[in-house]
């Protein structure tokens, strides 16, 4: 009996045959091109080829003596056999006159039968002889079983180290591409390629790899000895392994348009199902219960009626394959018992021909199985590699120019930018901001507003013209030093899953305490903190779920002055609170703005009314530039701005 | 999970018992196949009596095909049970879930509501489609073939004492030490997932504050960490095979030894010897099926017990035994000493509310955040029941009514605008199904959603993705206001569906909207002071009571709460 185990999931049911033993419809996903990814692939396992050529070894000596097994075994069984016959002759004939004894009588298939054998007349079974043989097969199963194992555990490392680096490569380019690849993909292809197409790599390398050197070999062993022993038998089992893989190959593609539409109809179930939770309200409300039920009862029935065609199609695979292998062994039986019967054949050798047919079609239903495993892994190998090819932001300028400190003087030169080729934002910009100066950028939505933060902070470059710091060229600098000369407080609160502690110091790793506390009280949170059980240790949940959005910004505003940068951009940030929080904000941000440069982008216009200078900006051009006073005296898009504020409905003039 | 499962497979018995029958026939049938082999070795293949060897084989290859057709009948039933309960099951939660109250969708949560009417289900349903194949099969194979053995040679058998508690106590250790390191792994792998979305989402503040170095040290440790946990794992799987095979090998071995000894001394025919090593495989292979296949149970009662749940919940708005005759026609509602408290609640979100909506009014209602303007509004058409006092309409207490009548009466804008997927037409007809194309336009202009639907390829038929991800937060509440304007309800809800709108196109809105309303009760929550500002009265809430109730001017005047939203928003001086 084969040493290794049938590809499965761990957890699941084992053997090739449970309902989804085969990997059929796990997956959709087709690879684009099989050959050319698998090879790319299997450049990275050329770290361990050592290893692996070891494990191809190991795999090789452990197979032949599982396959050396049954062989011995038959040896054991003639013995007996042999001692059977013996007993049966009187004492005192020998063998050769058994057989002239049994050919007088007409019994030619005994007498041949005897003549096949080594028989000791009057002796029963030598015992001496059959230990030997026990013994022999004993340590052979052993070493066999040792060495299988010792072949997994090694693979496991091997397989185990790949993943560790492809998962490793994969962090680090996340890390090199540019933000204009994550603005441009959704973020959910991003992080299913990172996380459940790594995972699916990882879980076909395990099962597939071990399982298809072992399968391969065990195939070759079983068929060599078959033949070895009897040609006719090995033919004719022969016959059965094609034929149970066209069986299988022909179920499968009729069961697969079932799989298909099964999982189709699943994705419109559930997506109906998310639908009707989600809106829940709108639904009763607007009186469409009855309806969604009966859409959902369309899908249903659907998904019932490809699902059970599905499962019954597959489902036959298995019964098929035991009735090709039941008639397998009933030929084995019948023309095995009739060549022993004719001395052709030894018993023993029968009684090993039967245990290698069974262990001839195990590792055939399991490279069937590994297939389909393997196609949904290397698709999903494609999709990490398409990752992985991405262009990278462009590196830094070399030799960088070093800034130590930064007054905070800011200055757009003649810039333009654009996202998409055809559709300009901004051009010609000009501004110039003095240190500590406050500045507050002005628009309706989609005027480019945003924009102005991610070209400040290098997350992307301008297309022309330049913006300096202090006199230096951004693009002369590093990007980290870019940014490390701001403090951003962004609309979308992002903290992470660690202490509040660890959050508010994340711009400044080696704030003491007391430094975070004093960037909490100056943030107007730290009241609020020592509400909290746990204090400043208490752990945030991702996304920073387990408190209010109010509270999250104010945790923000204390990051950003904790990081105490020279420039400041205030990025929409006070919209998605209710007004009394936001009172704090402002006047926590108030605070933060002090002698800073501050570029405050926001939507109430409330906020921004004690600006320096305001900057409207419409379709991304700026259209005007001043303080309150002067842009309301000049009646322009800012006035227009404003007073929509205050609008009468319908009344207006 | 036993009583669920029995529910819903009782009806289907009778395909039950054909199932057991079959699968006996297959068991019996695989345990005859080896007696016989053993028969031809014995009485043909001693004798030398080639045609009993081919009667017999007839027979077996008869029996072979017998089975084959008795598993392929099996296949059918199962497969088509145990769909038909996955089916039948996922229906009833559907249903239950769609009389559920706000309450109880929160409780649940509706990413958990989704979670139990997919996965779980389909976990269950596998269970009951391996269970009614692998699950009776195998025990029934091992016992029966234990007793074949037992028949064959009592002697003989007892290698099955040893063998069988061997082959269950490594089984067991194995899965005792692979499950928990499993289930650790999940969670590694998880705490590795989390801190690649976590990057992700916050890519620009890691990268604003050149975190990025810091980052990939923890995906580092975290990476580590999973590596070696799988380490494990696999190794531990590793060792499980190899050993099984080698007890089954060694069961063979001894039983050539020892069924050697009792040939020799003629207790037992030679054929035998081949059909009790079937057996011993057979009985081993069963053993180890049957184990392996009870893993899936624990994993399926977990998920029997989260559909549980919720198929007992008994819908907290139910409809009223004698639904009241006579429907509101004006839209006037009262809240009559109203009260609101979750289950369990210390406190209550609202307490002794009175306050009266007019027909013919915008009435507005502000509040900081927690002083319950959305309960209160959620309490209006019934996604939520009062815990004590009455919402009339129209003289009417709204519990007396049918739901479906009560709620033909309101048009509702949430806060967080959610379109589903289809087309802009089938999104605003939503509001509307008979709604004609002029009155669906006419919506989306006073809605401010014309210049953008104008400019879509498709007009009305442009499509819309699940949840209208494909618009901006602007166009999606505009297209949510149209969707309730063409419906022309007796009562306007609008819960804050007016904040992603920009200066302008929220004050012509509204304008629009006033033309429309001329005789409706028009209810809007918001934050905004200029939306307000305008509104026929305005309801002040702070921690659940009301503490104002006037136009904006009064309530500058009179109301410090009032005045302190407003502050904190413009100032003060211009507004007056």
């Amino acid at each position: 009996m084969s040493q290794q185990a049938p590809a499965r999931r761990p957890g699941g049911p084992m053997g090739g045959g449970g309902p989804m033993g085969f990997g059929m419809g796990a997956s959709d996903a087709k690879a684009q091109d099989f050959r050319g990814s698998i090879r790319r692939f299997s450049r990275r396992l050329r770290l361990e080829r050592w290893l692996i050529v070891l494990v191809l070894l190991l795999a090789s000596t452990s197979v032949f003596l599982a396959v050396l097994g049954p062989k011995l075994l038959g040896n054991a069984t003639n013995i007996i056999f042999e001692g059977v016959v013996g007993r049966q002759i009187p004492v005192g004939m020998t063998q050769d006159q058994a057989i002239e004894a049994l050919e007088a009588t007409g019994s030619s298939d005994q007498a041949q039968l005897l003549a096949s054998m080594t028989v000791t007349p009057g002796q029963g079974v030598d015992f001496a002889a059959l230990a030997q043989v026990l013994a022999l097969v004993v340590v052979v199963y052993v070493l066999s079983s040792v060495l299988a194992w010792a072949q997994n555990y090694i693979m496991a490392g091997v397989t185990q180290r790949t993943m560790y680096r492809l998962r490793e490569d994969t962090d680090t380019k996340l890390g090199r591409l540019p933000l204009r690849y994550f603005d441009s993909v959704s973020r959910g292809d991003v992080l299913s390629r990172v996380t459940n197409d790594i995972d699916n790599i990882s879980n076909t390398l395990q099962q597939t790899l071990t399982q298809l050197i072992t399968s391969v070999l065990t195939v070759i062993g079983v068929l060599a000895m078959m033949f070895w022993i009897s040609p006719l038998l090995a033919v004719i089992s022969l016959l059965t392994v094609p034929l149970s893989f066209v069986v299988t190959m022909a179920i499968a593609k009729r069961s697969q348009p079932h799989f298909t539409a099964q999982w189709k109809w699943t994705g419109v179930l559930n997506g109906h199902v998310e639908e009707s939770y989600t809106g829940h309200d709108l639904v009763k409300v607007f009186g469409h219960r009855r309806e969604s039920i009966a859409q959902f009862d369309d899908a249903n029935e659907l998904m019932y009626e490809s699902s059970f065609k599905a499962q019954f199609i597959s489902g036959i695979i298995q019964p098929a394959i035991t009735v090709v292998s039941n008639l397998n062994y009933v030929a084995i039986a019948v023309i095995g018992g009739l060549r022993v019967a004719t001395g052709a054949m030894s018993l023993g050798d029968v009684q090993a021909f039967i245990q290698y047919s069974r262990q001839f079609t195990m590792p055939i239903t399991q490279i069937a199985a590994i297939a389909n495993v393997l196609q949904s892994g290397v698709a999903s190998v494609e999709r990490v590699f398409e990752l992985l090819d991405e262009p990278e932001e462009e590196p830094d300028a070399d030799p960088a120019v070093v800034v130590d400190s930064v007054e905070g003087r800011i200055v757009f030169d003649d810039v333009a930018f654009r996202y998409l080729p055809d559709a300009p934002l901004i051009e010609d910009f000009h501004l110039v901001v003095e240190p500590g100066e406050i500045v507050a950028i002005v628009g309706p939505t989609g005027a480019g507003k945003t924009t102005l933060v991610n070209l400040l902070m290098r997350f992307y470059d301008v297309d022309s013209g330049r913006i300096t710091i202090d006199g230096v060229p951004t693009m002369s600098m590093t990007r980290d030093d870019v940014r490390r000369s701001f403090g951003m407080v962004l609309q979308d609160t992002w903290l992470f899953e660690g202490t509040i502690r660890e959050n508010i110091a994340y711009g400044a790793a080696a704030a003491t305490p007391e430094q975070v506390e004093a960037a909490a009280r100056a943030a107007r949170v730290d009241h609020f903190v020592r509400t909290l059980p746990q204090g400043y240790e208490t752990l945030l949940t991702e996304g920073g779920a387990n408190i209010s959005a109010g509270e999250r910004q104010l945790l923000t505003i204390a990051r950003a002055f904790l990081a105490d940068p020279s420039v400041l951009i205030l990025d929409e940030a006070t919209s998605s609170v209710d007004t009394r929080t936001e009172v704090l904000i402002q006047q926590a941000m108030a605070e933060l703005r002090a002698g800073r440069t501050a570029f405050v982008i926001a939507h109430r216009l409330s906020t921004i009314r004690n600006a320096d200078v305001i900057v409207v900006l419409e379709h991304g051009r700026i259209v005007e530039q001043g303080s309150h006073d002067v842009l309301m005296e000049a009646r322009g898009a800012y006035y227009r701005l404003y007073q929509s504020q205050f609008e009468e409905p319908a009344d207006a003039a | 999970m036993t009583d669920l499962l029995v529910g819903y497979l009782r009806p289907h018995w009778r395909v039950l018992v054909l199932i057991a029958v079959l699968l006996l026939v297959q068991a019996i049938g695989g345990l005859i196949l080896p007696s016989l082999m053993a028969d031809i070795i014995n009485n043909g293949v001693v004798t030398g009596d080639t045609a009993y060897i081919l009667r017999v084989g007839a027979v077996m290859l008869l029996l072979s095909v017998l089975v084959g057709v008795a598993s392929v009948v099996t296949v059918y039933f199962s497969a088509r049970t145990s769909m038909r309960f996955g089916r039948e099951l996922r229906g009833d939660l559907f249903r239950r879930v769609e009389l559920f109250s706000l309450a109880q969708m929160h409780r649940f949560t509706v990413p958990s509501l989704i979670t139990r009417n997919t996965n779980d289900v389909q976990q269950l349903q596998m269970l009951v489609m391996v269970g009614l194949t692998m699950m009776v099969l195998a025990p029934v194979t091992a016992v029966g073939g234990i007793f074949m053995a037992i028949r064959e040679n009592v002697q003989l058998s007892s290698l099955l004492l040893v063998t069988v508690p061997l082959m269950l106590v490594v089984i067991s250790l194995m899965i005792a030490k692979a499950v928990p390191l499993f289930r650790v792994m999940q969670v590694k792998i998880d705490s590795v997932n989390g801190v690649l979305r976590e990057n992700l989402t916050g890519i620009r503040v890691i990268r604003a504050f050149v975190r990025t170095e810091h980052e990939e040290g923890r995906f580092a440790l975290a990476n580590d960490d999973l590596t070696q946990t799988t380490l494990k794992v696999t190794r531990l799987f590793a060792l499980i095979f190899p050993t099984l095979m080698l007890i089954m090998n060694l069961a063979i071995v001894a039983t050539i030894w020892f069924g050697g000894h009792l040939i020799d001394d003629g207790s037992m025919p030679i054929g035998n010897l081949f059909a009790f090593q079937a057996y011993i495989m057979q009985i081993l292979f069963s053993v180890m099926m049957a184990v392996m296949t009870m893993m899936m149970v624990p994993r399926a009662a977990a998920s029997a017990d989260r559909i549980r749940e919720v198929l007992v919940s008994e819908p907290e708005i139910a409809e009223p035994a004698q639904p009241a005759q006579r429907l509101p026609q004006t839209g006037r509602i009262e809240l009559v000493d109203v009260e609101f408290r979750y289950p369990g609640a210390e406190e209550s979100v609202l307490q002794r509310l009175n306050c009266v909506f007019e027909p013919g009014a915008t009435t507005a209602i502000v509040g900081g955040t927690g002083s319950g303007k959305s309960t209160l509004v959620n309490l209006l058409p019934r996604l939520l029941d009062v815990t004590s006092g009455a919402v009339l309409i129209d003289g009417v207490d709204i519990r007396s009514m049918a739901l479906d009548d009560l709620w033909g009466l309101f048009g509702i804008v949430p806060q967080k605008a959610f379109l589903f997927g289809g087309t802009i037409g089938s999104n605003i007809r939503f509001g509307r199904p008979d709604a004609t194309d002029e009155e669906v336009w006419a919506a989306l202009d006073v809605a401010q959603a014309r210049e953008f639907v104008d400019l879509l390829p498709g007009g009305l038929e442009a499509p819309v993705d699940q949840g209208g991800a494909n618009f901006s937060g602007g166009q999606r509440q505009r297209l949510a206001i149209a969707r309730c304007i063409v419906r022309d309800p007796l009562v306007y809800l609008f819960d804050d569906s007016f904040s992603a709108l920009d200066y302008t196109t929220d004050a012509r809105l509204r304008g629009a909207l006033a033309a429309r309303t001329v005789c409706r009760t028009v209810i809007i929550v918001a934050q905004r002071v200029s939306t307000i500002m305008q509104a026929d009265r305005i309801i002040v809430l702070d921690g659940g009571r009301i503490v104002g109730v006037g136009t904006h001017g009064d309530l500058l005047d009179g109301c410090p709460q009032y005045r302190e939203i407003v502050a904190s928003q413009a100032v003060l001086e211009e507004t007056r």
